[in-house]
C-alpha cells in the first residue's frame, strides 16, 4: 500500500500546513492587489512576503548561495525530514520535484555572481537541493505543466508500487514571475479581482507563488497521522488543442472514469482544478458529470492561493488531506452562483461532514489532465 | 483601402506562421476564423498582438475582436478608423 | 512482453529510423531550416506544424518518423497509448523569446503563441493531437538522456492501462539539437517495419547510443 503522509504548505497564508489549513478555515484569502516590483499596473496574486523567507531561512543557510524558490523548497522539505525522520541520505528515500518554470527570475534579474544562471535549467535547481540535503539519488524532475503537482504525486506511489523507493518526498512550487505573469495576462486570462472558480461573474485566473512538500511512503508506521492511501491515479490528455481544454472534458473523463471508485469509497469532496477560466471550469463540470460524480462536492482553492502551477497540485492534495483528517468540508471561496452547465455542487459554507476520500483533479496547458483517489483506513 | 489589405495580408501569413498560405489565397471578405484559414483561439490572441505591434491600436476587452476580425476587409476599416499608422 | 517496436533518431542534420538513414541535409543548414527540409521529406500537410516552436517541430518530426510505416495506431487503442518524453533544457529556447519580448519596456508585447511554448510538455500535446492519442502524458527533465528514468517509467505504465507508449528525449539547447522517439508495445505487431527488441535499460541505452 502506498500512503500520503507528512506535509508542508509554504504560502501567502503561512509556512507550515496548520497555518494554511487554520488561515483557510478561517476563510482568509492569500490573493491581493499589489504593484509587482517590474510592473506599474497592479495584479492579483498571492505573495510570500519576502522578509519572512529572510528571517526563516537564516537559520537553514546562506540567503545569497539560494535563489528564492531553492529556499522556500529547502525550507519546506526540510520541515517534512523533520516531522517524518526519515533519512535523505537514504539510498530507497527519493525526491520528485514539480515545477512549471524553476528559477525562472534568473533570466529576469541579475542576481549575485554566487548564483550560477545555469540553475535555471530545472535538473540543476534539482541538484542545488540534492547538495544542500546530500540526497542519494539524483531527483526526479517533472514539469508538465499544471497537472505536475498531482501527477508527480502518481508517479511517486508507481516508483513505490515497483518496489524501487520506499520514501519518496514530493515537492512542488513555483514563483510569482513577470515571465508568467506577462504570459498570462497575453492569453487575456488573469483576472484583475479575487477569483471565483465555478462561479457566473468569474473572468480568469489569479497567479500564486507556493511551495508545497508531502511524504509519499509504504510505511505505515510513517503513515499514521493521516492514515490515508492513495488508492489510484491516472493522466490522460484531451488531444484536442494545446492551449484550450476539450469542451466535452475528454481527457478528465478519462482519467475520472479508470479511478475505479467504488460505492463503499464514501467520497467527501472533489478537489478541482477550479481555476476560474470560463472554459476550464466549464470543462471540468462537464467532466465530473460525465463521471457520475453531480452528487459529490466539489471546491477549488484558487480562491484562497490563486493558480499556484507546479505547487498547485502538491499544495491542494495537502490541504485536501487535512480537510479528510479534520472530517471538514473547505468552501470553495468566490463562489456565489452556479456559473457552469455540468450539474455539480459546490461547498458554500465549511462544514463538518463524515466521508473517507476524496478525489484531486488538475488539467493544463497541453491538454493534459490528471486525476488521483485518496482514501482514509 | 487595398493597399492595407494586400499589406495585412503579409503580416499575418507572418504573425500567424500560415506558411502553407499564399496571399492570394485569402479572400479579403471571407471570414477569418471558422472554416477557411483555420485559425484557433490564440491566432486570435495574436491578431490583437499584431494591431497593437504594427497599428499601435490597443484593443481592451478581446471581445471586441470578434467584429474587427470577421474578415480582412473588417480589420482593415478598423485599422483605418482607429490606427496611428 | 513489452517489446521496442520501432524508434527514430535526428541529430546533426540526419534521420534515421530504426537505425538506418533516411534523411539527411547539408550539415551548414540551421535546425529550422533542416526541420523544415526533414518536414517535407515526411509529405504530410499539416498547417499546424507550422505554428510549433523549434522544440516542438523536433519533438513532432521525430515522432512521426517513428510512426510513419508502422501498425502502431491502428494495433493500439488510442486511450491506452501513453507519450512519456524527457530532456535537459525544458523549454528555455522559447522561454529565452518569451522574456526578450517583455523585456524592453517601449517594445512590450508578449505573445501568447510564444507563451505556449513555454512549457515542455507541449510536445506531448502536439503528438497527441496529430494523432488522437489520449493516454498516459509525463514530461522529465533531466541533466542527460537517462535511459533508466524513462524505462523504469514506461514499464510502470504498462503495467497500469498503458499498452503502448512513444517515449524519448526531444532537446534543444543554444548550441545543439538531439531527438530520439522509440514506440513500444504490449503486443507484437508483425509488419516489414517493424523490429522487436525487448525493453530494457540496456537496449534503450544502446539504441540510443548508435
Amino acid at each position: 500500500m502506498v500512503f500520503a503522509s507528512f506535509n508542508n504548505i509554504i504560502s501567502s497564508l503561512g509556512f507550515s500546513t496548520l497555518e494554511n489549513y487554520e488561515a483557510v478555515n478561517k476563510s482568509i484569502v492569500g490573493v491581493k492587489k499589489r504593484i509587482l516590483p517590474f510592473s506599474k499596473e497592479e495584479f492579483c496574486v498571492s505573495q510570500i512576503e519576502n522578509d519572512q523567507i529572510k528571517s526563516r531561512f537564516s537559520e537553514l543557510g546562506d540567503e545569497q548561495l539560494y535563489t528564492k524558490l531553492e529556499q522556500l523548497s529547502i525550507l519546506s522539505i526540510n520541515d517534512v525530514l523533520q516531522k517524518s525522520g526519515i533519512d535523505p541520505k537514504d539510498s530507497r528515500t527519493l525526491l520528485i520535484y514539480s515545477t512549471t518554470k524553476g528559477n525562472i527570475d534568473l533570466l529576469e534579474t541579475p542576481q549575485n555572481n554566487l548564483i550560477d544562471t545555469k540553475r535555471v535549467n530545472l535538473w540543476s535547481f534539482a541538484n542545488t537541493l540534492q547538495n544542500y540535503f546530500n540526497l542519494s539519488n539524483t531527483p526526479v524532475v517533472v514539469s508538465n505543466a499544471c497537472i505536475s503537482g498531482i501527477l508527480a504525486i502518481i508517479i511517486a506511489k508507481r516508483y513505490i508500487e515497483k518496489g524501487l523507493y520506499d520514501n519518496i518526498i514530493v515537492c512542488g512550487g513555483d514563483i510569482l514571475s513577470e515571465f508568467t505573469l506577462s504570459g498570462f495576462k497575453s492569453f487575456n486570462a488573469l483576472s484583475n479581482e479575487p477569483s471565483k472558480p465555478f462561479d457566473a461573474k468569474r473572468t480568469g485566473i489569479n497567479l500564486g507563488e507556493a511551495v508545497s512538500s508531502i511524504l509519499i511512503t509504504n510505511n505505515s508506521k510513517l503513515a499514521s497521522v493521516y492514515n490515508t492511501q492513495i488508492i489510484s491515479g491516472y493522466s490522460a490528455n484531451d488531444a484536442n488543442h494545446i492551449s484550450g481544454p476539450s469542451r466535452t472534458g475528454d481527457g478528465l473523463y478519462h482519467c475520472l472514469k479508470q479511478l475505479n471508485i467504488s460505492e463503499t469509497d464514501s467520497i467527501g469532496f472533489i478537489s478541482a482544478h477550479g481555476t476560474a477560466t470560463p472554459f476550464n471550469d466549464e470543462m471540468e463540470s462537464i467532466a465530473f458529470e460525465r463521471a457520475n460524480l453531480s452528487n459529490v462536492f466539489v471546491n477549488s482553492l484558487k480562491g484562497y492561493y490563486g493558480h499556484t502551477l507546479g505547487a498547485a497540485g502538491v499544495l491542494e492534495t495537502v490541504l485536501s488531506l487535512e480537510s479528510l483528517k479534520n472530517q471538514r468540508l473547505i468552501k470553495s471561496e468566490g463562489f456565489e452562483e452556479i456559473g457552469v452547465s455540468g450539474k455539480i455542487s459546490l461547498i458554500k459554507e465549511h462544514q463538518n461532514n463524515t466521508f473517507s476520500s476524496f478525489i484531486k483533479t488538475a488539467s493544463g496547458f497541453g491538454g493534459c489532465n490528471a486525476a488521483a483517489l485518496f482514501k482514509k483506513l | 483601402m487595398d493597399a492595407l489589405i494586400e499589406k495585412l495580408k503579409g503580416q499575418i501569413i507572418e504573425q500567424l506562421n500560415l506558411a502553407e498560405v499564399k496571399p492570394e489565397e485569402i479572400n479579403p471578405d471571407s471570414p477569418l476564423f471558422g472554416e477557411g484559414l483555420g485559425l484557433d483561439s490564440i491566432d486570435a490572441l495574436e491578431l490583437i498582438v499584431l494591431l497593437e505591434k504594427h497599428y499601435g491600436i490597443k484593443i481592451e476587452d478581446p471581445k471586441d475582436g470578434k467584429t474587427i476580425f470577421q474578415s480582412l476587409r473588417t480589420m482593415a476599416e478598423y485599422i483605418k478608423a482607429n490606427g496611428k499608422g | 512482453m513489452n517489446s521496442i517496436t520501432s524508434y527514430a533518431r535526428i541529430k546533426n542534420n540526419s534521420v534515421f529510423v530504426n537505425g538506418t538513414l533516411v534523411f539527411s541535409a547539408d550539415t551548414n543548414l540551421n535546425i529550422t531550416e533542416f526541420l523544415s527540409e526533414a518536414y517535407k521529406k515526411l509529405s504530410i500537410s499539416y498547417p499546424k506544424y507550422h505554428k510549433m516552436d523549434t522544440l516542438c517541430k523536433l519533438g513532432f518530426l521525430c515522432a512521426e518518423f517513428a510512426i510513419q510505416n508502422t501498425p502502431f495506431l491502428e494495433a493500439n487503442n488510442l486511450d491506452s497509448i501513453g507519450i512519456v518524453l524527457s530532456n535537459s533544457s525544458s523549454s528555455l529556447q522559447t522561454d529565452i523569446l518569451h522574456q526578450n519580448s517583455i523585456s524592453n519596456k517601449e517594445a512590450y508585447f508578449p505573445s501568447p503563441a510564444i507563451f505556449v511554448y513555454t512549457l515542455p510538455n507541449i510536445i506531448i500535446g502536439e503528438i497527441a493531437i496529430k494523432h488522437k492519442i489520449t493516454g498516459e502524458n509525463a514530461f522529465f527533465v533531466s541533466e542527460k538522456f537517462d535511459s533508466e528514468l524513462i524505462t523504469n517509467y514506461c514499464e510502470m505504465l504498462l503495467q497500469n492501462n498503458t499498452t503502448a507508449l512513444v517515449s524519448g528525449w526531444v532537446e534543444i539547447n543554444e548550441t545543439n539539437y538531439d531527438a530520439f522517439i522509440f514506440l513500444t508495445e504490449r503486443k507484437e505487431n508483425i509488419n516489414k517495419n517493424t523490429i522487436f527488441k525487448p525493453l530494457n535499460k540496456q537496449i534503450v541505452t544502446e539504441l540510443y547510443n548508435t
